[in-house]
């Protein structure tokens, strides 16, 4: 039974990374870059929801709807300010570029909002389940990670799948040039992407502060760059990869703490990413690129 | 029929390479017009500055009395320039049916309009009906190409520019393509042909410009120019 909690757990945190993990490989897939900025704009929209909902007593749907709102703003004027203009840089200039973005939104919430911890109330106000008559209780925190990040999931994949600004996406995603050819606004196409991963950035920094009641200007570094590992772990650019990434990464995390060591427990995420790279360097879910002369 | 598309004096480089030197050339309306050479010779640059993929250095060109050589090239196709890209360029992990649609991409005309052009497509090319709903990733090189000029048309074209249509394609199946460019130019849509296969553009063209290291070296009517003695020599396999 303290397994099963355990493996819930897991999974719990695992939705987490794979809604933030979402954000960079739907990212990666469209636009070809990393952006390591995307776990500081967890934190700002952290932020967002703390000074709305935590301190200032609003509705905390409507506190995550507004640090939606404000994360796409920045994801977008971020993607706009630092990343069009490198557009045909090499990756490498773009990846500093992003570090430095990254840099900047911390140092800059540091400034605003002081290095103290903040103390975060949770956005969830569902009771905890007791199951097997009060030997396994699953709290109302993992039930809402699980249930919004599915929820995302099958959303996003059904307007990537099935609706024309998604096929636009995708042919962004194949081929620039022709997707242009086809009238494809292909700087449009980038920004609604990182529109989309930051609105949903904000959520999971609600999420991950619920789970994790402490907010403070690093808070998104590391759980952004286990998301990152998140999707390469499942194949990166793909939102089927995210999900599965994701949920193995925190189910290993959260058994690594529980039975071997709290302390080694993220050596051993790294080094199980660092395992399959080695057999399967497209990741779980990844797709080889065939290049054609 | 006026020109429909002038090339005037145009300079392209890639990097610090000047790939096309002071080239111009005219396409008139319901012409099929052909731009041959060699591996090499400039005629892809070209197209792909025609379609707005490229960037002038400098020279103008104009499409239906508008400039467009300052248009990015999602505005151009808007205009009904389309071009079927060298190596076909379908999206492979997209459907037939979906691949056609984002040919449709830029359309306002409604889903009756979409529906009956895919009919026509479907006419046009039959073996891509019965794919219709297998990924583009998985159809034959011809297949893939029929699929890639169904999808320019898809968008109304007024004029379709085909870059290298007959590439590894085999010699059954690039008659069957250009009986489809034949049929095409038929339907009323200019056509510009950029083409390696100088004896199969020729036959098919009105008029035609030799292409050499980035410089128009010939033009003129197609028949006249497949009995140039410097043509059969260079192009088309004569002694």
């Amino acid at each position: 039974m303290q397994f099963l909690s355990n493996l819930i757990g897991g999974v719990s945190l695992g939705s987490v990374y794979a809604l933030i993990a979402l954000g960079y490989t739907m990212v990666y897939g469209i636009a070809r870059m990393l952006n390591f900025a995307h776990g500081d704009v967890i934190m700002v929209g952290a932020y967002v929801v703390f000074f709305a909902f935590c301190s200032g007593g609003m509705n905390p749907l409507l506190a995550i709807l507004i640090a939606m709102a404000v994360c796409t703003l920045l994801g977008v004027t971020i993607e706009r300010i630092a990343y069009r203009p490198l557009r045909e840089a090499p990756s490498l200039a773009v990846l500093i570029t992003a570090i430095g973005v990254s840099y900047l939104l911390q140092n800059g919430a540091l400034l605003l909002w002081s290095a103290n911890p903040r103390a975060f109330t949770s956005v969830v106000s569902i009771p905890p389940i007791s199951l097997f008559g009060g030997r396994l209780t699953i709290p109302g925190n993992t039930l809402v990670n699980v249930v919004v990040c599915l929820v995302i999931m099958v959303g996003l994949w059904l307007f990537v799948n099935r609706t024309t600004p998604g096929h636009a996406m995708q042919a962004v995603s194949e081929d620039r040039g022709a997707a242009q050819l086809m009238g494809i606004n292909v700087n449009a196409t980038i920004s609604l992407t990182f529109a989309i991963g930051s609105a949903l950035a904000a959520v999971a920094g609600a999420l991950l502060c619920s789970s994790y009641p402490m907010l403070q200007p690093t808070t998104g570094a590391m759980p952004g760059i286990k998301a990152f590992t998140a999707a390469v772990f499942g194949g990166i650019g793909s939102i089927p990869g995210a999900l599965l990434g994701g949920i193995l990464l925190g189910v290993i995390e959260n058994l690594s703490k529980a039975y071997i060591s709290t302390q080694i427990s993220d050596a051993i995420v790294f080094l199980v990413l660092i395992v399959i790279l080695l057999i399967k360097p497209t990741g779980l879910l990844g797709k080889k690129r065939v290049v054609k002369v | 029929m006026g020109q429909m598309l002038a090339v005037k004096n145009i300079n392209v480089y890639y990097g610090s390479i000047h790939a096309i030197k002071d080239v111009s050339f005219h396409v008139d309306e319901g012409e099929v017009v052909t731009l041959i050479g060699a591996n090499g010779a400039g005629k892809t640059t070209t197209m792909h500055a025609v379609s707005g993929l490229l960037k002038l250095q400098s020279g103008e060109i104009d499409y239906c009395g508008t400039v467009i050589s300052k248009l990015p090239a999602h505005k151009i196709i808007r205009l009904g320039l389309a071009q079927v890209p060298e190596g076909r360029r379908v999206f492979s992990g997209l459907t037939v049916q979906q691949n056609l649609l984002m040919g449709a991409y830029t359309r306002k005309d409604g889903k009756e309009a979409i529906q009956n052009d895919f009919d026509m497509v479907y006419d046009l090319l039959p073996r891509l009906k019965e794919r219709r709903s297998q990924p583009a990733g998985t159809l034959s090189g011809g297949e893939q190409q029929m699929l890639a000029i169904g999808r320019a048309l898809m968008c109304k074209p007024k004029m379709l520019l085909l870059d290298e249509p007959s590439m590894g394609l085999s010699p059954l199946l690039v008659k069957e393509i250009f009986q489809i460019i034949r049929n095409v130019n038929r339907q009323g849509v200019t056509v510009l042909l950029v083409e390696q296969n100088a004896k199969m553009a020729l036959e098919i063209a009105n008029r035609a410009y030799v292409l050499e290291t980035g410089r128009i070296k010939m033009e003129g009517e197609a028949t006249e120019l497949a009995n140039n003695i410097e043509v059969r020599k260079a192009y088309l396999g004569a002694q």
